[in-house]
């Protein structure tokens, strides 16, 4: 028996007859959650996501509530403001759009809810230049939402006002970078800010404390104060509560996205059971487990994990590519991680080399530019790479490649240095005689 | 106007009474204001922390990483109090990551290695990065010999390249504005230009296009980098991609000898260094001064040196005879001004001097005026609008001079010379650094005159019409004190030699003598000491303790 998806987020999303229009959402209970978090005290919903241990879901799995309790709306004078950050650009991720396209009330509902609870009157939905039909949807949902005072002045009665603008990016993948995002917002180039001093939590939007929450992590919101952070909480599993989208692409015979409680699936399970297996009877080579900057994992490769028994003893396992539980903590354990939940699946007929160089010219084509190492190195790792692949390879350039990754990762201004990085780092660790198979067959 | 109120920043400024932390430094424990970034807290104890982007006068934007460093905060108990060492000091925890050291700040217990392998390795890292798309023009390049990539590849960098790829190309001789020429493959992309352009003076247009290894520096499409301070940008480029028009392609720079002065282009008296070569200046540089212009000077200022080498130069000391002027020897021309001037009533001769001369030729000129009992004399004011900035509004650079030897009267007397002059009544003029026709004087009027010594630079309508034609010295070509139009006494030096060989001090003072004086100054010391004990506001002080910077008067005294 298959492990059975969990959703919630996606309850709704792809059900016949299930409309983007606020009635249809108001059908199915919408806004209800809503109503109830307005009478609650802010603090109280600040305090609901805590305990719920929700971890955000654009990629870094950073506390949700730990991020909220950065900022206390008594101890600033300056507004507060929320992102919305849906500028969703990770190849390999295409979870965020089909919230956006199919049930964009919840991720408004979710998002009210976290503003009432940051005490936030103006919010931004930070959208990808390339999603012109979510901007579109965004904006008629917005207008319905405000039309009967979800959003604006003194919403259904409680005296809280919030009014929510929707942003389109201008077709840069950095904008999804938190402090890129919001020098986006203020009409400048996505620069990242340097951190310190420029925190969101306190020099963020037009210097004023923000915070910046992913698609899907605003969604669970309005899911962990509707039942409870303790029902919440038991989802999943410790510390990776609540369920995750995950976005297979790549060689199986079924691509698309799935919603499973976290960690209780495996890798197998999600690629043989729900996936339908490797295409065309082909064997699995490789997996990128979360977004493409994930460090990619080799299907005959042992993990050593760490397991707490029943009896609360540690033992360490060994366990295969297929046995690892797709959750935050065991992702990272093997080496890699949950990232954005886009798992990205290779069969044995794909050049690792040829692979590599295609993600490396996806990062040299969006690195900012602004720090040294990331605007160098990522652009000297594509043409090395491009190099390798047309027969020009050297002895030395898997090693050279393997400096420069390097050089970059954690030197930079921003994590797109570790983004850009670490995917070479693990070509490079995991298929070591691919790259260097390439400069004898020359 | 001090670096207080003209910055946007001033990171190496710190008030006496900050409070102090301790900070160890490459394991020494120093104490440093609190807050204090960490290259100038380096900067501070004798260590230098590499750095491409961070300027002390801009804001902080840690793009360049080069100033990556190891840093490591105080090991802290279970109850959050730091644990102290056998030495009595905190022990460090010590990052794995490298920090970059313009956006740290110190904080007690703070600890940094500025040249641990990791640091090492940061930074031979970071160089090769910013070589591999550079297009290695050093031969060819301006910036060669004061450029922050070769200073710090020499000293950080490695000697072979790993490179073979095609390195990006991008637009070369870029006219960014009417001074300034760009060579976006030599640009390292650190926007200190941007920054200065945004922060410092307020006209936001340059900026970078493009994206990744791509990105290019630009001027808005619509505007030129025009400025008047556009050229500090070249500056503070640590590299060869901002160029200047007028000084580019005409000296290494590794020739240039360096000579410490003041600009003479407005009483604001912006502390400049000339670079010369063989008595020719080259090109002048802002010198950083808190109190009079931060590290930047505008570019009129800056470019204000070129009557210095100009083809039309008085060099020799010339006499009248009929409408054509004879170079005649210094000698012979004291001579014939001393006969000449015997010949005049007290009252029958005046003198027009200049607020840009110095302290101590206006000293000696208004000695001159004591020894003929001479009335009438003044200095010719000049004004231009002037900026909110560090333009003054005064043109002369030492008007405050000028009064503070009573030597000026703010132009007052002006209009009792013309008359005198128009009327006949005075029928000779002694005219420094000014063309007497100026004040309204046509040339006729001057022509009556039976006595006429125009000392210029260049020729002028007095000049052409005078007896006797004195070759004066240029800001450049003389030692001097000037008084700012803040009060501020600062100094001149020589850089190069004057054409006529004679200082404009020694130029008086021989005058003087010619005229009958019995005071004879032997040397510039010594001018400057009898200054300083006839004018009370200078009492006490002597060249030494005027010193590089200078020193505030309090004008209201004088």
């Amino acid at each position: 028996m298959p492990v059975q998806e969990r959703r919630i987020i996606l309850k709704h999303i792809d059900q016949p007859g299930y409309t983007i229009d606020i009635d249809c959402y108001l059908k199915h209970g919408g806004y209800e959650t809503l109503k109830k978090a307005l009478k609650l005290p802010p603090a109280q919903i600040k305090d609901e996501v805590k305990k719920s241990q929700l971890r955000g879901r654009g990629g870094a799995g950073f506390s949700c509530g730990m991020k909220w309790g950065f900022i206390d709306p008594s101890k600033t004078q300056k507004p507060i403001y929320l992102i919305c950050n849906a500028d969703e650009s990770d190849p390999g991720t295409f979870k965020d759009r089909q919230i956006i396209h199919k049930d964009p009330h919840q991720l408004l509902e979710g998002m009210i809810i976290s503003c009432f609870a940051n005490s936030v009157k103006l919010a931004y939905i930070y959208i990808r230049g390339e999603f012109p039909i979510g901007a579109r949807i965004l904006e008629k949902a917005l207008a319905e939402a405000r039309a009967k005072n979800f959003l604006g002045k003194n919403i259904l009665g409680s005296g809280y006002d919030l009014e929510i603008y929707v942003h389109r990016g201008a077709g840069a993948y950095i904008c999804g970078e938190e402090t890129g995002l919001i020098e986006s917002l203020e009409g400048k180039r996505p620069y990242p800010r340097i951190k310190p001093p420029y925190f969101p939590a306190v020099l963020g939007l037009y210097m004023a404390p923000t915070i910046v929450n992913n698609v899907e992590t605003l969604c669970n919101v309005l899911h962990v104060v509707e039942m409870g952070s303790e029902a919440f909480a038991k989802i999943g599993r410790p510390n990776n509560t609540g369920t995750r989208i995950l976005c297979v692409s790549g060689d199986v015979n079924k691509p698309g996205y799935h919603e499973f409680e976290c960690g209780v699936i495996t890798m197998g399970e999600l690629i043989n059971d729900i996936c339908g297996g490797i295409r065309n009877g082909n064997k699995l080579k490789a997996v990128i487990p979360g977004g493409s900057s994930a460090k990619v994992l080799r299907a005959e490769s042992k993990f050593k994990m760490k397991q707490k028994g029943p009896d609360g003893n540690m033992t360490e396992k060994e366990i295969g590519l297929l046995d690892i539980p797709l959750d935050f903590d065991s992702l990272a354990a093997v080496g890699s991680m949950a990232g954005s939940g886009g798992i990205i699946v290779m069969d044995h007929t794909r050049d690792m080399v040829e692979s590599m160089a295609n993600l490396s010219e996806f990062y040299a084509h969006e690195s900012c530019g602004q720090c040294t190492p990331c605007r160098e190195g990522s652009l000297w790792m594509k043409k090395i790479l491009t190099r390798m692949t047309h027969g020009k390879a050297r002895k030395e350039d898997t090693a050279l490649l393997k400096n420069v990754a390097d050089n970059i990762a954690g030197r930079t201004i921003c994590a797109f240095g570790e983004a850009c990085a670490w995917p070479v780092q693990g070509f490079i660790a995991n298929f070591k005689e691919e790259f260097e198979a390439k400069a004898t067959k020359r | 106007m001090s670096g207080h109120s003209i910055n946007p920043c001033n990171h190496d400024i710190f008030p006496p009474e900050a409070p102090l932390v301790n900070v160890q430094v490459d394991g020494e424990w120093v104490q440093v204001p609190k807050g204090m970034n960490l290259i100038e807290v380096a900067r501070r104890h004798g260590k230098f922390i590499p750095h491409y982007c961070y300027h002390p006068k801009l804001q902080v934007v840690g793009n360049c990483r080069m100033c990556l460093i190891e840093m490591g905060t105080p090991k802290m108990s279970p109850e959050r109090k730091p644990i102290i060492g056998a030495d009595g000091k905190p022990e460090i925890n010590w990052m794995p990551r490298p920090q970059i050291a313009c956006a740290s700040q110190a904080s007690e217990g703070l600890g940094i290695r500025t040249d641990s392998p990791l640091t090492q390795e940061c930074r031979k890292a970071v160089m090769e990065f910013l070589l591999i798309n550079h297009p290695l023009d050093c031969p060819i390049c301006d910036q060669a010999g004061e450029c922050k990539l070769q200073e710090f590849s020499s000293e950080y960098g490695t000697g072979t390249s790993r490179f073979v790829e095609q390195k990006v190309h991008k637009p070369k001789h870029q006219d960014l504005g009417a001074r300034i020429v760009l060579d976006d493959e030599r640009c390292i992309l650190c926007s200190r230009c941007v920054r200065f352009a945004r922060d410092v003076v307020k006209d936001d247009v340059l900026g970078f296009v493009n994206r990744g290894s791509y990105n290019t520096l630009t001027s808005h499409p619509d505007k030129k980098f025009d400025n008047d301070y556009s050229l500090n940008t070249v500056d503070i480029c640590p590299v060869g991609a901002l160029t200047s028009k007028d000084f580019r392609f005409k000296m290494r720079v590794w020739f240039l000898k360096e000579t410490e002065t003041i600009c003479t282009g407005c009483a604001t008296g912006c502390n400049v260094t000339v670079g010369s070569r063989e008595d020719v200046v080259y090109r002048l540089t802002p010198r950083g001064n808190e109190e009079v212009n931060s590290d930047w000077m505008c570019d009129f200022g800056r470019l204000d040196f070129h009557d210095l080498g100009d083809s039309r130069r008085i060099s020799q000391p010339q006499s009248r005879a009929g409408a054509e002027h004879f170079s005649v020897p210094w000698q012979d021309v004291f001579l014939q001004i001393g006969q000449r001037l015997a010949g005049f009533k007290p009252g029958e001769v005046a003198l027009i001097g200049s607020a840009r001369m110095t302290n101590e030729e206006l000293y000696l000129f208004k000695k001159l005026a004591e020894d003929l009992k001479i009335e009438l004399f003044d200095i010719i004011p000049r004004e231009w609008p002037g900026d909110s900035f560090l333009k003054s509004k005064d043109k002369n650079p030492n008007s405050a001079g000028a009064k503070l030897v009573k030597f000026s009267s703010g132009g007052s007397v002006l209009p009792k010379i013309k008359e005198g002059i128009e009327s006949g009544r005075i029928r000779g003029l002694i005219s420094f650094h000014e063309d007497a026709t100026a004040i309204g004087l046509s040339r006729a009027a001057l022509e009556k005159l039976s006595l006429l010594i125009a000392a210029s630079i260049l020729p002028n309508d007095t000049t052409t019409v005078s007896h006797f034609i004195l070759p004066s010295g240029g800001f450049a070509e003389k030692r001097g004190s000037m008084v700012n139009a803040k009060g501020r006494l600062q100094r001149l030096h020589k850089a190069v030699n004057p054409p006529g060989s004679m200082e404009d001090w020694e130029i008086i003072n021989s005058l003087r003598k010619a005229a009958g004086s019995q005071q004879n100054f032997s040397s510039f010391e010594e001018v400057f000491k009898s200054l300083s004990a006839d004018v009370p506001l200078l009492a006490g002080l002597n060249l030494g303790k005027i010193g590089d910077k200078g020193v505030q008067l309090d004008l209201s005294k004088a």
